[in-house]
């Protein structure tokens, strides 16, 4: 698109040096971001489908019966892995790399060994399913990928970190942009995580109750502090980036990353509330929750105040929608998440699927959706194509929105109910079971949505990659008006101090 | 590049935190606890094993874990104990043996910390396993029939062979665990937080 801009419309000379940094980044990275977000949706394909059967299993078990591969307790977990680890951890990945190296100005640096380490990386994610669907988990929530295919996905994420640091260290720019704090947070913060986990489960350095602790330390982390903080980076990026304004606060996005950094990673003990475990490590936990209020309130605050007065953008730019609708959900299933962990609210929805409800709101509502962002917007750059239907793109945002809330309302309903009958011991638990069955249902219906969604992304990304579709021409909005030129208009006008940069300095 | 390396120590410092305060403290405090140890080499809890450890090791490759808890609440916290899913609440002494730990976080069915208290029968949960819906019409909970081997013929009987009620599985009369079958109840029958610690009480 820019391209396009300088092939059609002059811009000002002092700004053409810089807008030609910014295509040879973006045309250098485009190899590793490209097959990074491309096998990231294989995997989101899979893990829906995975999820769906799941799904159908909950409330019909004769389906697919008989094979042992596929039973619910096989497929369940190898949807979860999928999800978080192929899809997220793929499209986080090219996200950090791609944000990172068009904020510090420079070249991708070891492209070949990223390209190497995401083939790796998928190697991992293969043989950890085929383990789990064998029947080789090992029992640990969120860790159940057999030991044999932990190295494959340590190796890449190695490679990443050393290139994410490699990159901030020799920055063309003299500032730091707030995502890249959060950049560089997830880099520090994953491999610390995953390897005092797997120490501590898989590895058996702890046994009973304190492996429970560290499990759900870092089952809650796994979303804390990787899909979140990339999460909240992309919205950083991309919600001033589109509308051509600056970030509200630069003050209050210091004391949102700050907070957040503090907070989260005390909160995972709330996932064994009511548990064998010390009354403090739970305390702590809904502490860590309450106070994510602070971070959460003041990123919701930088993220809507910017985007006020601006929401007139929505009706036609994609990567808006599903930035803005990312952000929302963020703010939303943080204050559900921050309530959900008081012990009188864990005493009803604790173990039913009010948890699994809440999960998808976070995963499908904020991390998803800016994800689909970053890769709506950035495409386009990476191989000078624009997507070739707006209707898919529209049938892939509502899909996507439709399908999530339909998910999150219903689950969080059954998981009420469920919760309170289950607190009445005079009611039957198998009453319980079939007052969920319908709900259950419609959950299969949300995925249906979900997956109808996913297939039109597929679509529009595929035709790209095979070139099915137009280059040089105007980018691919949902109605074509006057405004989106506004936008342009302004790109072209903003000093490189607000924008170009990055926006605030650091 | 001093400004650099205070993010990433900052950064660093706060997972750390968490690290020491959620995972090598609690592990600390948990190191002391000792089984009770009976006069006839009986303890409690006792170590899983033979059939027992591979019984759990079939619970954990079925995925059991995603439906079923094995952790009882306190009384006045839920209603884990009026419902008859234990007669105390679990502490963490009831799991120093857990190597991986299952304690779920998923209640699709009912809690299992108890089970084997509870259904101390081999036939019920050879039945119940192989076909949910014979012993609990509307569950929800798949079957594992390709734990038992289904016997036709009276012939094929041995004495683990459990009877199938008639008509429950049109020709099939009787049902025999497969090795990974009987290792599985044997474990779940295993499954029993009976006796009084002190701590329990508190």
């Amino acid at each position: 698109m820019i391209q396009n801009q300088i092939v059609q419309n002059p811009i000002p000379e002092a700004l053409r040096p810089e807008l030609e940094a910014r295509i040879e980044v973006d045309t250098y990275s485009r190899p590793v971001i490209v097959l990074y977000w491309s096998t990231s949706l294989f995997w989101l394909t899979f893990a829906t489908l995975a999820g769906l059967i799941s799904s159908v299993k909950l409330h019909s078990p004769g389906f697919l019966g008989g094979m042992e591969w596929l039973t619910f307790g096989r497929i369940r977990p190898v949807h979860w892995d999928t999800a978080i680890y192929g899809f997220g951890g793929l499209a986080a990945s090219g996200t950090l790399l791609w944000l990172q190296a068009r904020l510090c100005q420079i070249r991708l640096p070891f492209r070949e060994l990223l390209l190497v380490g995401c083939v790796i990386y998928n190697l991992g994610i293969a043989v950890g399913v085929v383990g789990i669907l064998m029947g080789q988990s090992t029992g640990v929530e969120t860790l159940e990928f057999p030991l044999y295919a932990i190295p494959f996905l340590v190796i890449p994420y190695v490679f990443i970190v050393i290139a994410n640091f490699n990159m901030y260290w020799r920055k063309a720019t003299k500032h730091t942009y707030v995502s890249q704090w959060y950049l560089m947070a997830v880099t520090v913060w994953f491999p610390i995580l995953i390897l005092s986990a797997e120490a501590c489960t898989n590895f058996g350095a702890v046994d009973g109750v304190a492996q429970a602790i560290a499990n759900w330390w870092y089952g809650h982390n796994v979303v804390g502090l990787f899909a979140t903080p990339t999460g909240i980076a992309a919205a950083y990026y991309l919600i001033p980036k589109v509308i051509g304004k600056p970030i509200h606060s630069y003050h209050l996005s210091l004391l949102g990353f700050w907070s957040n950094a503090i907070f989260y990673n005390w909160a995972g003990t709330h996932h064994l509330t009511g548990g064998p475990l010390p009354a403090w490590t739970i305390t702590l936990g809904v502490v860590g929750s309450l106070m994510m209020f602070i971070p959460v309130i003041t990123i919701g605050i930088n993220h809507h105040m910017t985007m006020l007065g601006s929401f007139h953008y929505l009706k036609t730019s994609p990567t808006l929608r599903f930035a803005v609708m990312g952000s929302m959900c963020y703010t939303l299933s943080s204050f559900q998440g921050s309530l959900e962990a008081l012990r009188s609210h864990q005493e009803v929805t604790h173990f039913t699927h009010y948890t699994i409800g809440h999960v998808h709101f976070g995963m499908y509502g904020f991390f998803a959706p800016l994800m689909f962002a970053m890769m709506y917007y950035a495409m386009p750059r990476l191989t000078n194509q624009e997507w070739s239907s707006a209707r898919l793109i529209r049938i892939h945002f509502w899909c996507t929105l439709v399908g999530m809330l339909l998910y999150v309302l219903a689950m969080c309903f059954a998981g009420i109910r469920q919760g309170l009958m289950m607190n009445d011991p005079s009611i039957p638990f198998l009453n319980i079971v079939k007052f969920t069955v319908p709900c259950l249902m419609l959950r299969t219906l949300a995925g249906l949505i979900l997956l109808t969604g996913t297939i039109a992304f597929l679509i529009n990304f595929s035709r790209m990659l095979t070139r099915h579709t137009f280059t040089y021409s105007t980018p691919t909005l949902f109605t074509s008006n006057r405004r989106w030129e506004d936008i342009l208009e302004k790109e072209r006008e903003l000093t490189s101090k607000q924008i170009l940069d990055g926006g605030q300095g650091a | 590049m001093n400004r650099t390396l205070l993010l990433i120590l900052g950064i660093f410092l706060t997972i750390a935190s968490s690290v020491t305060g959620l995972v090598i403290i609690p592990n600390w405090q948990f190191q002391e606890l000792k089984p009770v140890v009976k006069s006839e080499g009986q303890q409690f809890p006792a170590p899983y094993e033979g059939e027992a450890a591979q019984g759990r090791r079939v619970y954990i490759d079925q995925g059991c874990i995603y439906c079923h808890t094995q952790q009882v609440r306190m009384k006045g916290y839920g209603a884990d104990i009026r419902r008859g899913w234990g007669t105390r609440r679990s502490v963490p002494r009831d799991y120093i043996y857990d190597r991986p730990h299952q304690l779920g976080t998923m209640r699709t069915g009912p809690d299992l910390a108890n089970i084997g208290g509870r259904q101390p029968s081999s036939e019920w949960h050879a039945l119940h396993l192989y076909n949910p819906q014979i012993t609990s019409p509307g569950s929800v909970m798949p079957r594992f029939d390709y734990l038992f081997t289904e016997v036709t013929e009276p012939s094929q009987l041995t004495n683990l062979a459990v009877k199938v009620p008639v008509g429950a599985a049109g020709k099939v009369t009787h049902i025999i665990p497969t090795e990974r079958g009987q290792a599985l109840i044997a474990f779940l029958k295993r499954l029993n937080q009976a006796y009084p610690f002190p701590e329990a009480n508190q």
